[in-house]
């Protein structure tokens, strides 16, 4: 039996190609990786047994009904006027608080209307009354 | 004139440790992103127009109210008297703690301000009203 010679091989893995796999591997995260941002209207809530005596002057009741009517200080408004009529209050009242007041059957779609529209009026003192 | 005789030392950038550097990045990237961590419940979210960011997603606790009145959080269900005791640890554990309440537009609201005394008890006060974006008309 012949013995072969043993040839002498080097292998080496190429690593050329190495930083483009990284790359795309980074790539790929950055492309899958949604950045679902939380958005939406902040309040903060008062502290509890924080009530306040305020003078009726001063307040603005605004109502929401179980069927999604919006009374603002006793007549009905329209969504969509609502942050007009707002604003014209708070031009006569600077220390206005507007109280947002909802019927427990009412929906919240409705109430976020109504608070989207006062922030638009930029009323910034918000009270939310709780309901009844 | 002199002529300078070109010196044989070769310029190159060195390439070797590019993967290094590309997988610092990879990880720094992976590390960074937080990922969504509870399903939660499916609920369509209100739209408003006045919305803003809410600062940071590790200081932020969601509530999920469904339309049918279910309050889930961390993917389990609760009863509205529960919350008090969920939120006061979170708040306890985090005092930056910011809620975000995912609650579909068809939910009623003695469900919300449920939630709103539950928070209050809580002491969990900075509260964010989850909505889409709605175009301004």
């Amino acid at each position: 039996m012949a013995i072969r010679e043993r040839k002498a091989r080097t292998g080496t893995i190429p690593d050329g190609g190495m930083a483009d796999i990284a790359f795309l591997l980074l790539i790929f995260f950055l492309v899958t990786t949604t950045i679902d941002m939380d958005k939406g209207l902040g309040i903060i809530l008062p502290a509890e047994g924080q009530e306040l005596e305020i003078n009726k002057k001063n307040i603005l009741n605004c109502l929401i009904s179980a069927s999604g009517a919006v009374l603002l200080g006793g007549e009905p408004v329209e969504l969509k006027n609502l942050s007009r009529r707002v604003q014209e209050k708070l031009r006569e009242n600077d220390k206005l608080i507007v109280s947002v007041k909802a019927h427990e059957k009412a929906q919240y779609d409705v109430y976020i209307q109504v608070l989207d529209q006062l922030k638009l009026a930029k009323a910034t003192r918000i009270s939310i009354a709780e309901t009844e | 004139m002199k002529f300078r005789r070109k010196s044989g030392v070769e310029s190159k950038i060195s390439t070797s440790s590019m993967p290094d550097i590309i997988f610092m990045l990879l990880i720094f990237f992976m590390v960074t992103t937080v990922l969504r961590e509870y399903s939660g419940l499916p609920v369509s979210l209100p739209k408003a127009e006045r919305i803003e960011k809410l600062e940071s997603k590790r200081h932020t606790s969601d509530i999920w109210v469904s339309k049918d009145g279910l309050i889930s959080i961390e993917d389990k269900l609760f009863s509205n008297d529960d919350v008090r005791h969920v939120m006061y640890e979170k708040r306890a554990s985090d005092p930056q703690l910011t809620v975000s309440l995912k609650a579909d537009q068809a939910a009623r609201m003695e469900i919300i301000s449920g939630i709103h005394n539950e928070l209050r008890k809580a002491d969990a006060l900075k509260l964010n009203y989850s909505t889409k974006v709605k175009a301004p008309n």
